[in-house]
């Protein structure tokens, strides 16, 4: 059975993390990112890993008209059609503070963009009666916290969609992953204070094939997340209110 | 973020860095960086002192720009970014009967480094340094415009970018020749060699690919540079090979785990573990190659205060004289390590800089114990004496002295750094130490 991946913010750096994983396994990348360039390079790459067809093609998550080119893509290869979204921005809680309409572009990035996309994708994967979307969700969607509230918000308005979109496929032999990756080392989190336990986007990467393999609804990458935002999210909000975590 | 403040150090833990460091994912976002600021690209930091450092500004790493660019199987030429690292490139391409045509003995080190260090492998009386192996390089200036140096286009700064520790811009990707390779496996053929002369001669003489020996620097009297050869073939053997799963060392091992009765007491049974008539094994390419990979962090098995490597190349005419003295100085220290290296080295030249001349090249490292820093410079000045030369990528404790006459063409590499690069940009930690770039 032939796979095809379609890989949504394939230029960052668990995207590209990603792709590469699914090359290595023999599957079709389709790589759809914001910097054409860019992609195409890591196209490029991943067919020296072993893609037998690695394409790239531009996508903007703010730009609905982006989204048929991948539909169509996505429709003319056989087999099943998987999807992975890696899209998503964190701009300073304190700038959006200031100009509160940069929250629209968080929320475009990390909630509205890839719903809208997916909900376009998931009667092709319906039609083919199979296929796998891993979500990148966040742990900061778990609670609203006063660092970055507003990409909190986006990413639990995505978590609540996706966790609707696995109970939508699973009727049809389709499977929905949540991913809620707590400090990755990327280019976003490069730099920023108060950085620990920091996975590597391979690590990431190996964790969400396994997670996809194995169908697991929601996890958290690294495992330990998990008993971290438990403790977080069994704050009591009287107390949570005043903390600054 | 852009910049991280950071503190990083050499391989070897001995010499440190802080300062600010970016790490860019596309070459778009490191060139937006140069029309700003040019500062000294680094990669996995496997130069064993300074040569990546640099304690005056800022640095990049070029980790995360490590994708594959094109490959053509006909004629096994690979461009990729400077990020990439040795070991993804064997992995990647021995499955389909390619590896590079030379491997140092890290498959951490990137292709950005390779170049920058013109380094050598087990195979270099053959094949020569990494820089007889490319094509291609594409090279960001200091004034943020990009340059394809070959053989033919820009030759000089060709010559003076390999090997030429990243002064004269910033490798951005290379377009390399592999060499084809029917199996994973190599075929290795070990031998003991009772003293330093009867090593030499086995080393002159082997007509085997790859050739290397270990030494044993504890050995004193007549088994002094008494070792074992290893003479390798690639095979057609159709075995996979069973990688283990590389370790880590959890935390900095205290100071009594490599004192000398333990390196005696090692060394012999590392000795005797082949038997007198010697043995032939089966080995994967990367058990091969990069031995102490499957250990990561195994610098840390020096304890905290790190540790130095030393490693000089000799001339035919004063290897054994000087190897002998130094071999001397070294048992009779007690400072040495179970790692120690001799090896045949051919010439050949790729860059200005390039480290190794024909004859024999000699490589140990030394815990950071009392006494030891004193011994290395000893090292350094016979090297220098006998008209040999150190390794810039090894090197942390020689003076500008040392290093005036061992590169013949140090003053055209020079003249060239410069045109490249007038305003110092690139400087690091070890040209700074050196005074590699000359007088203003």
């Amino acid at each position: 059975m032939t796979e095809t991946w379609i890989i949504l913010g394939a230029s960052s750096a668990m995207g590209r993390a990603f792709a590469r994983h699914a090359a290595g396994t023999g599957a079709t990348v389709i790589l759809a990112a914001r910097d054409i360039e860019d992609t195409r390079r890591s196209a490029a790459d991943c067919k020296s890993r072993g893609a037998p067809q690695a394409i790239a093609v531009a996508f903007d998550a703010r730009k609905p008209d982006s989204f048929k080119p991948i539909y169509e893509l996505a429709a003319a290869q056989h087999g099943t059609i998987n999807a992975a979204v890696f899209i998503g921005s964190m701009p300073d809680q304190a700038d959006i503070d200031a100009n509160p309409m940069l929250g629209d572009d968080t929320i475009q990035d990390g909630f509205t963009g890839p719903v809208n996309f997916l909900h376009g994708l998931a009667h092709l994967m319906e039609e083919r009666g199979s296929g796998t979307i891993i979500g990148i969700g966040s742990v900061a969607g778990d609670r609203g916290r006063i660092g970055n509230y507003t990409y909190g918000a986006a990413k639990a308005g995505f978590h609540t969609y996706l966790s609707g979109l696995r109970n939508r496929l699973t009727r049809s032999g389709g499977h929905v992953v949540t991913v809620k990756p707590g400090f990755v080392d990327t280019a976003m989190t490069w730099g920023l204070p108060g950085m620990f336990l920091v996975a590597s986007p391979e690590q990431v990467a190996q964790d969400l094939w396994r997670a996809a393999e194995k169908k697991k609804n929601t996890i958290y990458t690294p495992w330990f997340w998990r008993y971290i935002m438990l403790i977080i999210r069994s704050i009591p909000e009287m107390v949570f209110k005043k903390l600054s975590v | 973020m852009l910049w991280k403040e950071t503190e990083y150090n050499g391989w070897g833990r001995v010499l440190k860095a802080t300062g600010r460091m970016a790490r860019p994912e596309k070459p778009s976002a490191l060139t937006g960086i140069f029309t700003e600021n040019p500062c000294p690209a680094i990669g996995s930091l496997r130069s064993y002192g300074d040569a990546a450092l640099n304690s005056d500004g800022d640095a990049i790493q070029m980790t995360r720009l490590d994708r594959f660019i094109g490959f053509a199987p006909e004629t096994g030429i690979l461009e990729a970014e400077a990020g990439v690292s040795i070991t993804d490139i064997l992995s990647t391409f021995s499955p389909q009967g390619w590896m590079p045509a030379v491997m140092p003995g890290t498959g951490f080190a990137t292709l950005g480094g390779c170049i920058a260090n013109d380094v050598h492998g087990k195979n270099h009386h053959g094949a020569g340094t990494f820089g007889d192996h490319i094509e291609s390089i594409e090279l960001l200036m200091a004034d943020g415009k990009v340059k394809r140096l070959s053989a033919n286009r820009n030759k000089d700064l060709f010559r003076a970018t390999i090997g030429g520790l990243g002064q004269t811009g910033v490798i951005l990707s290379a377009r390399i020749r592999l060499k084809p390779c029917s199996s994973r496996m190599i075929q290795v053929d070990e031998r003991r060699a009772d003293s330093l002369a009867e090593f030499m001669g086995m080393l002159e003489t082997s007509t085997a690919t790859y050739c290397v020996g270990w030494i044993d620097a504890t050995a004193k009297g007549s088994a002094l540079g008494r070792g074992i050869l290893e003479e390798a073939e690639l095979t057609s053997s159709n075995m996979t090979p069973k990688l283990r799963k590389a370790r880590k060392i959890p935390m900095d091992a205290p100071s009594f785990a490599l004192s000398p009765p333990t390196v005696r007491v090692f060394n012999k049974a590392y000795f005797n573990r082949i038997p007198e008539q010697g043995r032939g094994v089966l080995r994967s390419l990367e058990d091969f190659f990069f031995p102490l990979d499957k250990i990561h962090d195994w610098n840390r098995l020096y304890g905290k205060r790190g540790f130095h490597q030393f490693q000089c190349v000799l001339p035919d005419e004063t290897a054994e004289e000087t190897l002998t003295e130094m071999l001397r100085r070294i048992s009779n220290s007690g400072l040495a390590s179970p790692l120690a290296v001799l090896k045949r080295t051919g010439s050949g030249n790729a860059g200005h800089l390039t480290f190794p001349i024909k004859g024999f090249t000699l490589a140990l490292d030394f815990a950071n114990a009392n006494g030891a820093e004193e011994l290395v410079r000893g090292l350094n000045r016979l090297t220098a004496n006998a008209g040999g030369r150190i390794y810039f990528a090894k090197d942390s404790l020689a003076t500008p002295e040392d290093v005036a006459g061992m590169f013949p063409e140090m003053a055209d590499w020079q003249q060239i750094a410069g045109t490249a690069d007038p305003n110092r940009s690139f400087e690091t930690d070890l040209t700074r130490r050196l005074k590699i770039r000359g007088k203003k």
